[in-house]
């Protein structure tokens, strides 16, 4: 298929316009050997297949990150699978002067190429005024297009240019690419600027206009004092409709995973397979589909803050509250994202360009509360911690979950900055980032954005919830021997066969079973383990069940207290849990072993998805192994402690 | 010498150059050449990021980088 690449400075639109270009044909992977995204998107014209390649923006084909290098092998190499036939480059019309210099590198290289003079829109009502003609004359070998991809002007034109057969490369692999030494690079970009200045003076001029939009905004918006007061109040918006608007899908999906669940139950043959299908498969989808929602919501926002150039001002403004703790401003957005799961937030580091500060990211993230958390939080706060009113308005409860999620935050940056004394080099960390003027989101955009974040924790979470959800479900339904058999047929079968005699005879069975399951054992087994933490084996059980995913603590539970249905009432859980008495007398879940319980999941590593995650992100197994241990020994140490103080 | 972190804002100023270092070519391709006028707009709460117009775009970096740039 023939490729067209897309190359460009930081935003110039370029992203936009591949949107335009592709819509929804999207693929998103990784360039070969590298974990760096590439986007590709479909498109046909005239009847033929073309590949758009949508490339990092870069300020200059001389590699300085991960991203740059990715541009750099890819045009300096003929022979590379990814290698285009034509190239599109992306300047922003309002900056041409800085964005001419990658494409005189490009333009230098005899690729066929074109100039998509983008953001005219914009550079008109700056009072630019630009000179096609002149700019054509400066580069007679380019095929030059203005467009404006937010309304769409210029998108045929373009499109017709890439539909055109290429004439045969004239790869003139000039000596602009075998200048590897910095020196030699520096002499370049000197010499391309004097080279430049000439034509923008020819091909721009420009009236004088009022300070602009973008930075009477700024004199808010990164203001000392008010800026702080309005990201946060942003923040409390976000999270607020992360979690209050989220909760209603939430609840239909709740409720049509188990009505699908047990519609099939009537339908489909007793047996092994059915209970695969319907303990094992259907719950792991049903805790993938449940969390999308949140994910949805809170990128939806993010992607906001982002199109309107929002979220480059919060980089600037946490920058230096960041970096005694060994992370950079940019490791802010990967860390809100972790709010709603770690997955999209691990990936989103791959904008910071200090490895060091993005390996820190990395490893904190899935200290940041997740959603998953969420229903064990409601679930145990609901159970230990009273619901009354302290200091006048604030809700006891609500302050429990406001301090776990506080918790979460202060430990991710405690433990960043023990992280960045281990590091023995310290590495150059940069900081150079374009502030981009203020626009309106382009909801294509966002809409794009939300998609591909939603897909990329569909699949790759998903994935692997569904096995864990299955593994889980052959632990919890075979046991050594025919235990499961024997004394299962020792619950007592109801006299009389009422309905309700009839389900608390089944859910008594379950629970029988599972404790002589193979995770029944598990649970007794590192009950010496746990008894520290003021834990039984029954949460022995779910903790375990729950090192897979979070979320599967509250089912395990439901089933080992034999409560039938969760779904509808989770009262009904809560009050079974409230008269659980331990060997003394004492209740089993009391104040000290509950809040011991929200510690530990604060802290623990229990997420298979993420590590999965951080594997690939990293390429090495080494990390994963040290997030699995260091979050490990902190929970358990946190849980002991907290378990300590409150007995 | 002076350099760009030392300069109050709102007074513009031009690039005479840069201090040798890992940076220096970054710092070229971002428009920072000798001879190019550059002004402070806004500095982060605590005075660091600082963000610099320069000729139109808007280009934030920390005061370590800035003591890099030389300016008149």
């Amino acid at each position: 298929m023939k490729k067209i690449a897309l190359f460009g400075n930081p935003n110039t639109g370029k992203s936009s316009l591949f949107n335009r270009l592709t819509g929804l044909r999207q693929h998103v992977g990784n360039f070969p050997g590298v974990t760096v995204d590439k986007h590709s998107g479909f498109l046909t014209i005239n009847g033929k297949e073309l590949e758009l390649i949508d490339f990092p923006g870069t300020y200059s084909i001389y590699p300085r990150s991960k991203d740059e290098e990715v541009v750099y092998n890819v045009i300096s190499d003929p022979k590379n699978p990814n290698f285009p036939e034509k190239t599109i480059v992306v300047l922003d019309s309002t900056n041409l002067e800085r964005n001419l210099l990658l494409f005189t590198q490009i333009y230098d290289l005899g690729l066929e190429l074109a100039l998509v003079l983008n953001m005219t829109d914009v550079a008109s009502r700056n009072g630019f005024d630009i000179n096609i003609l002149a700019l054509e004359q400066a580069f007679p070998a380019a095929t030059i297009i203005r467009t404006n991809a937010r309304i769409g002007t210029g998108l045929s034109e373009l499109k017709e240019w890439m539909g055109t057969d290429s004439e045969p490369r004239r790869t003139n692999q000039s000596s602009l690419l075998a200048k590897t030494d910095i020196q030699g690079q520096i002499a370049d970009t000197n010499k391309r600027f004097e080279r430049i200045k000439p034509i923008v003076s020819q091909v721009v001029s420009r009236k004088q206009t009022e300070a602009n939009f973008s930075n009477k905004l700024d004199k808010w918006l990164i203001h000392p004092l008010f800026g702080y007061l309005i990201f946060l109040a942003i923040l409390l918006v976000i999270f607020q409709t992360v979690f209050t608007l989220a909760s209603y899908p939430m609840d239909w999906i709740d409720m049509g995973t188990s009505s699908f669940a047990s519609w099939l139950g009537t339908v489909m043959p007793e047996g092994i397979f059915t209970s695969l299908v319907i303990d094992g498969v259907i719950p792991g989808i049903g805790g993938v589909l449940i969390f999308i929602p949140q994910i949805a919501l809170l990128f939806f926002m993010l992607a906001i803050l982002e199109e309107t150039g929002y979220m480059a001002r919060v980089v600037f403004i946490t920058d230096k509250l960041m970096r005694p703790f060994g992370l950079n401003g940019k490791s802010v957005v990967p860390l809100l994202s972790s709010a709603a799961c770690a997955i999209p937030g691990i990936m989103a580091t791959r904008t910071i360009s200090s490895w060091q500060e993005r390996l820190t990211t990395i490893l904190v993230a899935p200290l940041i509360s997740c959603s998953a958390r969420l229903p064990v939080y409601t679930l145990l706060i609901g159970l230990v911690i009273p619901s009354k009113i302290v200091l006048g308005v604030l809700n006891l409860q609500g302050l429990v979950l406001f301090a776990l999620y506080l918790l979460g935050v202060v430990s991710a940056l405690l433990v960043a900055w023990v992280i960045k004394q281990f590091f023995r080099k310290k590495e150059l960390s940069v900081f150079l980032l374009e502030m981009p003027d203020y626009k309106s989101p382009r909801w294509a955009n966002v809409g794009i954005e939300v998609f591909e974040k939603v897909k990329i924790f569909v699949f790759d979470a998903g994935k692997i919830i569904l096995a864990i959800s299955i593994i889980l479900w052959v632990l919890a339904s075979f046991g050594p021997g025919n235990d499961m058999e024997k004394y299962s047929k020792l619950v007592k079968a109801p006299i009389i066969q009422s309905e309700e005699a009839v389900i608390d005879y089944e859910t008594q069975v379950a629970s029988v079973k599972l404790e002589h399951s193979y995770m029944g054992h598990m649970g007794k087994f590192i009950e010496p383990v746990i008894t520290p933490l003021g834990y039984d084996w029954k949460m022995g059980i779910s903790l375990i069940a729950s090192f897979a995913a979070r979320e599967v603590f509250v089912g395990s539970l439901a089933t080992i207290y034999s409560v039938h249905d969760t779904d509808d009432d989770p009262k009904q859980l809560m009050d079974k849990l409230k008269v659980q008495k331990r060997d003394d007398g004492t209740p089993t879940y009391n104040l000290a072993s509950g809040l011991s319980l929200l510690v530990f999941y604060v802290f623990a590593m229990q997420c298979m998805a993420t590590l999965a995650v951080v594997k690939r992100e990293t390429k090495s197994w080494k990390w994963p192994i040290v997030q699995v241990g260091y979050m490990g020994v902190l929970a358990y140490l946190g849980a002991y402690i907290t378990y300590i103080i409150f007995k | 010498m002076k350099t760009l972190a030392q300069i109050p804002m709102h007074q513009k100023t031009k690039v005479l150059g840069i201090v040798e270092s890992e940076l220096k070519p970054k710092l070229l391709e971002m428009g920072l050449y000798p001879g190019k006028e550059v002004e402070v707009i806004f500095k982060a709460p605590f005075g660091d990021p600082i963000a610099v117009d320069i000729s139109g775009y808007t280009l934030s970096m920390r005061l370590s980088e800035a003591a890099l740039i030389e300016v008149e």
